[in-house]
């Protein structure tokens, strides 16, 4: 916000008449700029609280605005930690050829073993998969028509990785591949792939919703701050008339909007934590599936910091937007 | 104080508003305007406000010449002028207090200064007790005076007045002058656009009169 102009002059003046009202310099005409900015913010303040019913109005568009894609972040940020976690958990299944026999196998396994990436190697050989799949699949009388054992000697390789580092599994898998003895190199991650994938789309779907709703509430706020001109144009033409300046005009809209940004971004808060309580008790039973803390009631500090701050920004540049474009229209006659 | 040399002012319309002015008022004269509706009055006052641009000549208030004002300069130079209207222009949601107060909370005083002015300039227009009321609660004639008092608050060296008198009994019209009078007594330059003649002939001041945006005459007090 740009400063008066006519500050420095009586300050000098304040000065050369001496000590008696030394106490108005510079200090005490910085002191006055900010408590007019103070004034200003609380009457604007009071001024919205009189009409409660149209700020409520107002400030519940921004906020729902504001908590869609706010609430959408925060799921999809626990739905990408949870991902990560859930990396820990992939396999690679090495199916070996079929010519390979059991010893070969296991010194196979034992060599795998050696490699740093690697934390597990199990040794599943092809007697134990049929006895396996007997079990499992119900297809018992049917494997015992077959005269042989159709299934290959099994490696499952258990990589050590921390999460995140779905390539460097890729490249893993490749090398295993490579190995004379395995026929097909498989990682059971497909899924998680495709999880990937999926938030990687939503994600993105997030960020353009976030910047789509990012212009609904600069209109929102554009268009009740240009109304508010509207309202007082008689009082605007009146403070140019007295030498206001524009900077003077703006500031109690700009301030408006401030208040519609914060009001809004509370309102988004409180939008977002009722859900997130609603639906604390299915996704308890969820992370009891998992064994994995989920619990998530509360909106963390730090995105509520950058709500709040996205609300209050928004309010400001809609106002300043609505006020820019609208104050240059009105001159006095 | 005001000095107009050959100012014209033709409107994008065409029409002609002032042709050709000129005209000196020292500092501390109480001077009216006058003539026909259209003759260009308000024209005059404008340009001294600078709410229009003469288009041709100069007018130089308070020894500076107004085409040398840059637009971003305009509410500084305002705050050396005092204006008062015909239909006062008060804000209707704030008290006399509040509207008085208006011009010295624009250029940034402290609010003790703010307090004590406001009552001085209150004091001056015989309304002080009315300080917390709000202005549709008063009289026409009140009403114009907290206009004078809102234009005198920051003591500015020069007062303009446009048809003042325009809605009051001739009664009420002769106390605002009276206080204009004062104003000028003790050094304030007061130019008052206005075609109450009866009441200016009363007054015996300077008269700049109008005719189709020519000064037709320059009448000096005799």
């Amino acid at each position: 916000m740009r400063k008066r102009k006519p500050q420095p002059a009586p300050a000098r003046r304040s000065q050369r008449e001496g000590a008696s009202i030394a106490r108005t310099g510079i200090n005490g005409l910085l002191g006055r700029y900010f408590t007019h900015h103070l004034q200003t913010l609380i009457s604007t303040l009071g001024q919205l609280l009189r009409s409660p019913f149209s700020l409520f109005m107002t400030t519940a568009v921004i906020g729902i605005a504001l908590a869609l894609p706010t609430g959408l972040h925060v799921v999809l940020t626990k739905a990408q930690y949870l991902s990560g976690e859930l990396e820990g958990t992939a396999q690679i299944s090495l199916f070996l050829k079929n010519a390979v026999n059991e010893q070969q196998a296991q010194g196979l396994a034992q060599k795998l073993r050696q490699m740093p990436e690697i934390s597990q190697v199990r040794f599943i050989s092809r007697q134990q998969a049929l006895a396996e799949f007997k079990q499992n699949s119900g297809f018992a009388e049917a494997m015992q028509a077959l005269d042989d054992n159709p299934l290959p000697h099994l490696l499952v390789v258990q990589p050590v990785l921390a999460q995140g580092n779905s390539e460097r599994i890729q490249t893993l898998v490749q090398q295993l591949g490579q190995h004379i003895e395995v026929d097909v190199a498989q990682l059971d991650m497909d899924w998680i792939e495709r999880l990937y994938s999926i938030l990687d789309f939503l994600q993105r779907g997030a960020w353009l919703l976030a910047m789509i709703l990012a212009m609904a509430v600069l209109l929102i706020v554009g268009n009740t701050i240009r109304l508010a001109i509207e309202n007082r144009r008689d009082e605007i033409i009146i403070i140019k008339l007295i030498g206001g300046t524009n900077g003077f005009i703006r500031r109690p809209f700009l301030y408006t909007g401030f208040w519609y940004g914060l009001f809004g971004a509370l309102i988004a808060f409180v939008i977002i934590s009722t859900t997130l309580l609603l639906l604390s008790a299915p996704l308890e039973q969820l992370s009891l599936l998992y064994n994995k803390s989920l619990v998530l009631t509360v909106l963390d500090l730090e995105t509520t910091f950058y709500l709040l701050l996205v609300g209050v920004l928004l309010g400001l540049v809609g106002s300043w937007l609505a006020v820019g474009r609208h104050l240059k229209d009105i001159e006095p006659v | 104080m005001i000095q107009f040399t050959q100012a014209s002012k033709r409107y994008p319309s065409g029409q002609d508003a002032l042709r050709n002015v000129s005209f000196h008022i020292k500092p501390g004269e109480l001077a009216f305007v006058t003539g026909h509706s259209g003759a260009g009055k308000s024209t005059l006052l404008k340009l001294i406000a600078l709410l229009e641009r003469p288009s041709r000549g100069q007018v130089l208030v308070n020894g500076q010449n107004l085409s040398r004002v840059k637009r971003r300069q305009i509410p500084f130079f305002r705050r050396n002028l005092g204006i008062i209207f015909q239909d006062h222009r008060l804000l209707f949601d704030r008290t006399v207090y509040d509207n008085v107060a208006l011009p010295l909370i624009i250029s940034g005083h402290s609010h003790n200064e703010i307090g004590r002015r406001v009552r001085a300039a209150l004091d001056k227009v015989g309304l002080l007790k009315k300080e917390k009321k709000l202005p549709i609660t008063l009289s026409g004639g009140e009403q114009q005076r907290v206009g004078i008092a809102r234009a005198v608050v920051h003591k500015p060296p020069l007062l303009l007045a446009d048809e003042p008198t325009g809605n009051l009994d001739p009664e009420l019209s002769q106390e605002i002058m009276q206080l204009f009078r004062e104003f000028a007594q003790v050094g304030v330059t007061v130019l008052i656009a206005s075609h109450d003649l009866a009441l200016i002939q009363r007054m015996s001041c300077r008269q700049l009169i109008l005719h189709n945006g020519q000064l037709d005459q320059d009448v000096m007090p005799r």
